[in-house]
């Protein structure tokens, strides 16, 4: 015992304390990392984020450079406060709180003294920031719009939040990131990947020279430049004929699937959320819950489609061999079906009517008719109802459409499972009268005005579509765009039953219900709609105003343009939105207005009065008066 | 006396003086790597250098080793004495022309170099007990020889402590051994445990625990020893004791130890957690042994070393440089020599027919073991921090002179046993 206790207590704390290195040095990794936390700092070098350009090569979002002065409070040494404050031209009590505040945020830290100096300020300062130590000036990039508009598109760009860091390792505090638009979707194309220096430090913080001598370091990767879709032209005109209204229009390229414009109105200056004015600016854009400016109508808003869906009740008939182009429908003021007389009303127009004219009248009775023979046309009204909704999905009707923009909605085509839950099936039945107003794209269906727009590209096109995107290509290469984009997505519907439909759109234009909003030299397809629409004011489920939404397509033959308008409480199909589409075809294809009759027209008029009506809190007129919304409550006696 | 010098010549442990070796050439190397500038401008002959004046102090330790290695064997049996009474002079000497460097009053000076007397007060000490129980008079057994032995060993600690320099003092405890070897009762060694056991349980538990602990442990023993018939006082007496010594653990805590003392405790048990302050040394020490990993950032590549970030990192802290730049590698190979070193003088010292040799073989064993424990243990967070250097490693020509002398007067006293009857 004598002999071998030293022996063995050498033995022993020689194991522990092996035992002690191998767990700091081998099983517990955090002290690897907190060495590298508190050793290398690293210094970024923040690429030039890509510019945004039209198709046509016009710049729409370029980069301006920002000058912000900045003080880590610890290293500043006595100076001469009066030249200083006379460089900055500010007082020497602002001087004094911003330094008190910014040692208040962190002694160590950098904080801003004044931000964003105009560039000459800064060449002025530069020469002399030198002389006051703590004192420098960070270069930052911000976004500088050179347009006022396409602010839903184009997205914008802020300061990551936490959950940003958390997610993405390469991003750190104060770093800037898309938000919307394709700033968002084409984040990383645009931002490039930011260069980093590893500067090993002391324990006082001070730089002692290269880490690994610079081995580990990295040269900043430039962000690309996007070519888009976007006609500036053409968007601009839109949004300028938008002002005073809501809803979206969507213009499509049918032989590429590119979008020539996005509009959704009422829309906002990008410039509003640059630089120091950003944060108050869309505190006041997201505060507004009536108009929503920062709701992008022409992607997210779900609106019943209305007659332009008859299109597509029309080409599932034929494609079901219900119907043939000849056989034709009278129409008595509407369509009665039901044991108890019940009628789906339509307006005044010749009967009976075959096909063609049936789509250029939009007859209600006669897609009453046809939609009901496809629904009927198998054993049982589901089997019926879900041929139907495969045909719309074809269509990409009824899921999100795709777009390489970050926001969306799928909008909503019933199938059998819905009605088999709404009428409790098998306890109940339903039939193809209980999805009647399907028919004439009322009811159950919604579609955004972008997937109305595809529909009517898919038409141009008799049977097929690219899926619709915004970016024609990245750094000026078109073969860089998603694989996706270049793929031809073909319907269910044989190309030649697509004939009969346009021929009905041609009509629509020439003898129908678009008659009045010709443009001379331009065959125009068309389809008018006048949606129904319901909100809740106080709970009570309240008509508005009828939504005006038409779509067209132009020429009839190699169409160059694709539209959808829809317009929010716009009266009927013809009023605003076939004007508003009309103008945009002639702006597109002869790039000059003709019809400035039209014009004047939409821009002299605004929807802001009709808006306002379901806000005043009593009952108001609806449809040109014809009927009043609500009722009136009977006073207290 | 031909054949003897011969002989004298041959016997020197070889084992001993590679270890050592080794010892002192990676301990410069990593003296090197913790002092060098990092924007390499300086001269590598400038005695400005921590790195060149440590080459400089192992060039002169190799002359100390010749000299000491020349001298006769008996040389330091018949001068212990003298040896011993010089340093405890010099130890006195300080509190008049002691130099106080940062805060310690524990170096002559001359010059830009400084003379540390407490570095050679541990082999004066260490010869003058190996002197005093070697004595064949000397009764360990008995309690005045005891008083005797504890207060040669006494007497240079307690010169030390006022100076301050509680480490080097706490040093004083490896002499414990020596004195157990050569038949020190193991009551000591039971009480001195039992008592340590106690005090650092109750700090980290709390009393309550720990005297639950005692009272279970009392019963047991009660329970199960009692059909005997003696000594049954004692399973009463004893856990009574400590049950009032565990109670008392707090005051001592908290009225003798002073503010820094009790910190250092904490940190080690966990309980402080500012490490931007108190816990600062063993935080980025600990940091920096956790940044090598398996194998090491390399020879000069350590980022915390290089940063600075550990204080005193080319002195008591010098570990963690091997920790950072030489990985779980290097740093376990430093301490298999350390293990090495030990374990062969405990082996030689049990090897001597002179119970001077074997009393100086443990003592230096003590003391180089109480050096490595205390100095790894704090660098590695399991002790608290105690300011005691790494021998052959730390920074310091006193130190370094010091543990020479130490180690080569028992390379000395091991090559002569044969000539020992």
């Amino acid at each position: 015992m004598r002999k071998i206790l030293l022996f063995s207590i050498v033995l022993i704390s020689g194991i522990l304390l092996t035992g002690r290195l191998f767990y700091l040095q081998i099983l517990d990794t955090s002290y690897a990392t907190l060495s590298v936390n508190n050793a290398i700092k690293r210094v970024y070098d923040y690429p030039q984020r890509g510019h945004i350009y039209d198709r046509n090569g016009s710049l729409l979002v370029s980069n301006q450079p920002s000058y912000d002065v900045m003080v880590i409070p610890r290293e500043v040494k006595p100076f001469d406060t009066t030249e200083f404050c006379g460089l900055l031209k500010m007082t020497k009590e602002a001087l004094k709180t911003r330094l008190s505040k910014a040692h208040v945020y962190s002694p160590r830290l950098p904080s801003i003294v004044i931000p964003q100096l105009t560039k000459s300020e800064y060449a002025y300062l530069q020469e002399k920031m030198r002389k006051y130590e703590g004192f420098y000036i960070q270069k930052r990039s911000l976004r500088d719009y050179q347009v006022d508009f396409g602010a839903n598109f184009l997205g914008y760009i802020a300061e990551v939040n936490r959950s940003d860091i958390e997610d993405n390792p390469y991003y750190q505090s104060g770093d800037l990131k898309g938000r919307t638009g394709v700033e968002k979707q084409y984040e990383e194309t645009l931002r490039g990947i930011k260069g980093v220096k590893y500067i090993q430090k002391d324990r006082f913080n001070r730089d002692i020279g290269a880490y690994k001598n610079g081995s580990l370091d990295t040269i900043p990767e430039p962000g690309k430049d996007l070519t888009l879709t976007i006609d500036a032209e053409l968007q601009k005109y839109g949004e300028e004929l938008m002002v005073n209204k809501r809803g979206g229009i969507i213009a499509i390229e049918p032989s590429t699937g590119e979008i020539l414009a996005l509009i959704s109105a009422p829309n906002y200056d990008p410039s509003l959320l640059v630089g120091r004015q950003r944060s108050a600016n869309f505190t006041k854009l997201w505060y507004d819950t009536i108009a929503k400016p920062l709701f992008d109508r022409s992607l997210q808003a779900e609106y019943p489609p209305g007659s332009p869906f008859k299109t597509l009740n029309a080409l599932i008939a034929l494609q079901e061999n219900v119907v043939d182009t000849q056989e034709s429908f009278a129409c008595h003021g509407g369509y009665y079906y039901g044991s108890r007389g019940r009628k789906l009303g339509c307006h005044h127009h010749p009967s009976p009517l075959s096909m063609v004219p049936g789509i250029a009248n939009s007859c209600n009775a006669y897609f009453a008719n046809v939609y009901r023979r496809v629904i009927d046309k198998y054993d049982t009204p589901q089997e019926g109802m879900d041929r139907w909704h495969n045909h719309l999905a074809s269509f990409g009707l009824g899921q999100y459409m795709g777009t390489d923009l970050p926001t969306g909605r799928p909008g909503y085509i019933p199938d059998s499972d819905y009605y088999n839950r709404a009428y409790e099936y098998p306890k109940y039945k339903w039939f193809s009268t209980a999805t009647i107003s399907n028919s004439i794209g009322q009811g159950e269906v919604s579609l955004t005005p972008i997937q109305l727009a595809n529909v009517t590209a898919t038409i141009a096109n008799r049977g097929w579509y690219y899926t619709p995107h915004i970016v024609k290509g990245i750094e000026g290469q078109t073969e860089l765009i998603p694989e996706k984009y270049r793929t031809k997505n073909v319907t269910t519907i044989d190309p030649a039953n697509f004939e009969p439909v346009v021929e009905g759109m041609f009509g629509a234009y020439n003898y129908g219900t678009a008659a009045g909003v010709q443009i001379p030299g331009i065959e125009i397809c068309g389809k008018t709609g006048t949606a129904e629409n319901y909100t809740k004011i106080d709970g009570k489920r309240q008509q508005l105003t009828d939504h005006s939404i038409f779509v067209a397509f132009a020429p009839k033959d190699n169409p160059k343009i694709a539209i959808a308008v829809f317009v929010e409480n716009g009266y009927w199909g013809g009023r605003y939105g076939g004007k508003i589409a009309s103008l945009m075809i002639e702006k597109h294809i002869k790039g000059e207005i003709t019809r400035t009759d039209l014009e004047d027209w939409i821009l002299s008029h605004s929807l802001e009065e009709e808006y306002a009506k379901p806000l005043s809190g009593k009952p108001f007129p609806i449809n040109d008066g014809k009927k009043i919304s609500g009722k009136v409550e009977k006073p207290i006696l | 006396m031909g054949i003897t010098s011969r002989n004298n010549r041959g016997n020197f442990d070889w084992l001993l003086i590679v270890i050592f070796l080794a010892l002192i050439g990676i301990g410069w190397v990593n003296i090197y790597s913790a002092s060098i500038d990092p924007s390499g401008v300086s001269d590598f002959f400038d005695l400005n250098n921590l790195y060149t004046r440590q080459l400089l102090f192992i060039g002169l330790s190799f002359l100390i080793i010749i000299f000491v290695l020349s001298l006769d064997a008996k040389f330091f049996e018949r001068f212990a004495s003298v040896i011993y009474v010089t340093s405890i002079l010099s130890l006195l000497g300080l509190f008049v022309f002691g130099k106080n460097i940062s805060g310690a009053t524990s170096w002559y000076s001359f010059g830009s170099f400084g003379l540390q007397p407490s570095e050679f007060a541990k082999a004066a000490t260490a010869l003058a007990l190996a002197k005093y129980l070697s004595d064949i008079q000397t009764d360990v057994k008995s309690f005045v020889h005891q008083l005797r032995a504890f207060v040669i060993i006494a007497l240079p600690a307690i010169c030390i402590v006022p100076q301050p320099d509680p480490g080097s003092a706490l040093v004083y405890a490896a002499f414990f051994f020596p004195l157990y070897r050569e038949g020190l009762s193991g009551i000591y060694l039971i009480i001195g445990s039992i008592t340590i056991a106690l005090f650092v349980l109750t700090l980290a538990f709390g009393p309550i625990y720990i005297i639950a602990g005692i009272v279970l442990i009392a019963l047991f023993l009660l329970i199960k020893n009692r059909k005997k018939r003696f000594g049954k006082r004692y399973y009463y007496i004893l856990p009574l004791v400590s049950i009032v010594f565990v109670l008392s653990v707090n005051y001592i805590f908290q009225n003798v130890f002073e503010q820094r003392h009790r910190d250092r405790f904490n940190v080690v048990l966990g309980k402080e957690v500012d490490m931007k302050s108190i816990g600062y040394n063993t935080y980025q020490s600990e940091i920096a042994i956790g940044n090598g990993g398996l194998t090491g950032k390399g020879f000069l590549k350590g980022t915390q070393t290089k940063g600075n970030f550990v204080p005193e990192q080319h002195t008591d802290y010098i570990f963690s440089t091997v920790g950072e730049e030489w990985g779980f590698l290097g740093s376990s190979l430093v301490i298999i020599l350390f293990v090495g070193l030990m374990l062969r003088i405990i082996f030689l010292a049990e090897r001597q027919k002179s119970q001077f040799s074997r009393i100086y073989g443990y003592s230096i064993a003590g003391i180089l073991f109480i050096h490595f424990l205390v100095n790894i243990g704090m660098v590695t967070g399991v002790f608290p921090t105690v300011g005691i250097p790494l021998p052959f490693f730390s920074y310091g020509g006193s130190g370094l002179w010091g543990f020479t002398i130490l180690l080569f007067i028992f390379v000395k006293l091991d090559s002569n046993r044969v000539n020992e009857w």
